[in-house]
């Protein structure tokens, strides 16, 4: 294998033998021999699955559940064994499939670190150096002697992943540690991607969140019903994987590409210019276009962050002259920090048959305020109107 | 093979050895001390038992000694298979999510059973200064012999943790046959109360046996009647020694070539 190459998969297979009745005990599978009533179900997770990540690359690895990505990320790190195929690995690899492995609810916060660093790879005299460090970052410092089992999630969280960050690995698989923690623990992932990027260690990244795709992934790999379906530009990944993702949530309203070619989404700004960072507060235009032959009775538009719908609207009961060929939708941001997706929607004038919708576009909202309107301190994904009452007996 | 006892290993086997000690008492009020304790006990109720009512000790001197170190040896063999044979279906959550050579969790509760060993060994020499048991210079000899149980107690630890990710029978079959093993043992009572002499040989064929009246022999009394003794030398004496090192090769391959597939089914 040649020095610049980190991991080298080759035609990897996977299949899993699902015994239709589990022989976990000797008689069932002494009977079960002697019948010949053997029934497994072959279910091939993989299949054919051949890639390399170089040395020093951040490669991220996108994909629906249950499409392999997961199985992949395992035998990347060794916990599962190809049914065909190799993997080669150079260099020190640590895996991080979950934050705290190993982490025991009756030991202290302490006694889970030692534990928890040793099973990273740490000596006692290595985590005697670090244990300071890690405490003060974990932001924990007077429970480190009390039992696990009495810290909150959100602790025992900063503590694993404040473990986690110390490894010297030249390679570390990542699986959706993101997912956990709130929006600050967020922050911190992208920090620590950040410093990973400029020590030019190697990532591989399993995730469903095309924001760190696209902002840290220097090569993508989308995989899906266990092949790979692209490799290359994380940017043209994201939008194609987002865009399969899309398109089987709108079941019965699939859409093919070349329908999908005929309404776009712009994000302007007030002057007219595209746009895709907007200030917290600022007031962002969406405007949609379509071929004028088109005869459409109504539009909608959707704004989601990861996953979820943030905001849906249509023009039903607004008097609006869809004639055109275009509209300008306008909304005023009060959203919280991050990046947001948006599609557009234009049907016929009976709202169920759809004409067309667009590819997803995204925009990123910046300089959330913590104060409120009312000098309130917030958070959260949307600011809201509220006040407090003093009860009155 | 050179990378088996690397630093980073060797800190993970005592993170997890003090990770078991620390949780087996956890919540009792005299914690350790129970380490102690428990065979202290043990030893109190079998003394009652067979030295006093049953008098099942023949003519051998120091029986009540005699009787602990055997129920000792015996005991360690036990819970060092029994803790190792779920030890692998135990730890899956490590097994499912971070890669660490599968066989160190095995060692680790080895080793947990090991200490064990060494505390039970220090309550059988208080007993030894209160009975007034010579020390032998035989004594020497006795780490030998408990590595002996150690490599026949670890084959047997690597097959069975691994079968039982297969099989969850396995723990109840291994309970019986350690509950038959143990009267098939020379454990509570002496050897030659055996009435046949084929009799005899056919039970110290077995290492436990074998090691336990060894143990004896170098480290209490020389009228131990041992398998050199009732073989009067000959091959026959190595077949313990062989028996230990089949199945010590057999578990370990058997663990080698099972543990490729313990992640997915645990």
């Amino acid at each position: 294998m040649s020095d610049n190459i980190a991991i080298k998969v080759e035609n990897v297979s996977k299949t899993f033998k699902l015994p239709h009745e589990r022989n976990t005990s000797i008689k069932s599978a002494v009977v079960n021999f002697y019948h010949r009533k053997r029934t497994f179900e072959k279910q091939q997770v993989l299949n054919d699955v051949s890639f390399e990540v170089k040395k020093g690359e951040f490669f991220g690895i996108v994909g629906r559940n249950g499409s392999g990505k997961s199985t992949l990320l395992k035998m990347l790190a060794g916990i599962y064994t190809p049914s065909k195929g190799y993997i080669t690995v150079n260099g020190k690899l640590t895996p991080f499939i979950e934050l705290g492995v190993g982490f025991s609810p009756e030991l202290t916060g302490h006694e889970n670190v030692f534990l928890n660093g040793a099973l990273l790879g740490f000596s006692r005299k290595e985590m005697d150096i670090l244990y300071d460090e890690i405490v003060d970052f974990a932001e924990i410092g007077r429970f480190m002697d009390q039992k696990l089992k009495n810290y909150s999630s959100g602790m025992q969280v900063r503590l694993a992943f404040s473990i986690a960050i110390r490894t010297k690995s030249d390679i570390l698989l990542i699986d959706e540690v993101l997912a956990v923690g709130d929006l600050a623990f967020q922050q911190k992932c992208f920090e620590y991607f950040d410093q990973l990027k400029e020590k030019k260690k190697t990532i591989v990244l399993v995730t469903h969140d095309m924001t760190a795709v696209n902002q840290f992934c220097d090569r993508a790999l989308f995989i899906h019903d266990g092949h790979i379906e692209a490799m290359g530009d994380p940017k043209q990944i994201s939008q194609k994987y987002e865009r399969v993702n899309y398109a089987n949530s709108n079941d019965g309203a699939k859409t093919s590409d070349a329908e999908q070619e005929l309404l776009t989404v712009d994000i302007i700004d007030r002057d007219g210019n595209a746009k895709q960072k907007i200030e917290y507060g600022g007031s962002i235009q969406f405007a949609l276009s379509w071929p004028k032959d088109k005869e459409v009775g109504q539009a909608g538009v959707v704004i989601f962050k990861s996953g979820e719908v943030v905001f849906a609207a249509n023009t039903r009961d607004q008097e609006c002259n869809l004639g055109e060929g275009k509209i300008v939708w306008k909304v005023n941001a009060l959203l919280g920090a991050g990046r947001y997706k948006v599609a557009a929607t234009i049907f016929k004038s009976n709202r169920k048959s759809i004409i067309s919708t667009s590819k997803l576009q995204s925009f990123l909202i910046y300089d959330q305020p913590l104060r409120g309107k009312k000098n309130d301190e917030w958070e959260g994904v949307s600011y809201l109107e509220n006040e407090w009452l003093q009860s009155e007996r | 093979m050179r990378h088996i006892f690397s630093k980073q290993n060797r800190a993970l086997l005592s993170e997890l050895v003090r990770t078991d000690f620390k949780l087996r008492y956890q919540g009792s009020v005299l914690g350790y001390a129970w380490s102690l304790l428990r065979p202290l006990l043990l030893f109190v109720i079998l003394y009652a038992v067979f030295v006093l009512v049953l008098k099942t000790g023949g003519d051998i001197p120091h029986f009540p000694v005699y009787l602990l170190l055997g129920i000792v040896i015996w005991n360690f063999f036990l819970e060092m298979t029994t803790q190792s044979l779920g030890s692998i279906v135990g730890r899956g959550d490590l097994i499912r999510k971070i890669r660490i050579p599968r066989w160190i969790i095995v060692l680790s509760s080895s080793i947990s059973a090991l200490i064990n060993l060494f505390l039970n060994l220090i309550v059988v020499s208080i007993f030894m200064v209160l009975n007034h048991v010579d020390l032998l210079s035989t004594s020497l000899l006795l780490p030998l012999i408990l590595l002996e149980v150690y490599v026949f107690a670890l084959g047997l630890s690597l097959f069975l943790s691994a079968a039982f990710v297969k099989f969850r029978d396995i723990s109840y079959i291994w309970e019986v046959i350690l509950q038959a093993g143990f009267y098939l043992t020379p454990i509570l009572y002496a050897l030659t109360l055996v009435p046949s002499v084929t009799a005899q040989k056919l039970i110290l064929l077995n290492p436990m046996a074998q090691t336990i009246q060894d143990a004896r022999y170098v480290f209490i009394t020389h009228k131990t009647p041992t398998i050199h003794r009732i073989f009067e030398g000959g091959p026959y004496t190595l077949i313990p020694f062989t028996l230990v090192i089949l199945v010590l090769i057999g578990g370990l391959l058997y663990f080698r070539k099972e543990s490729k597939y313990f992640a997915e089914n645990i």
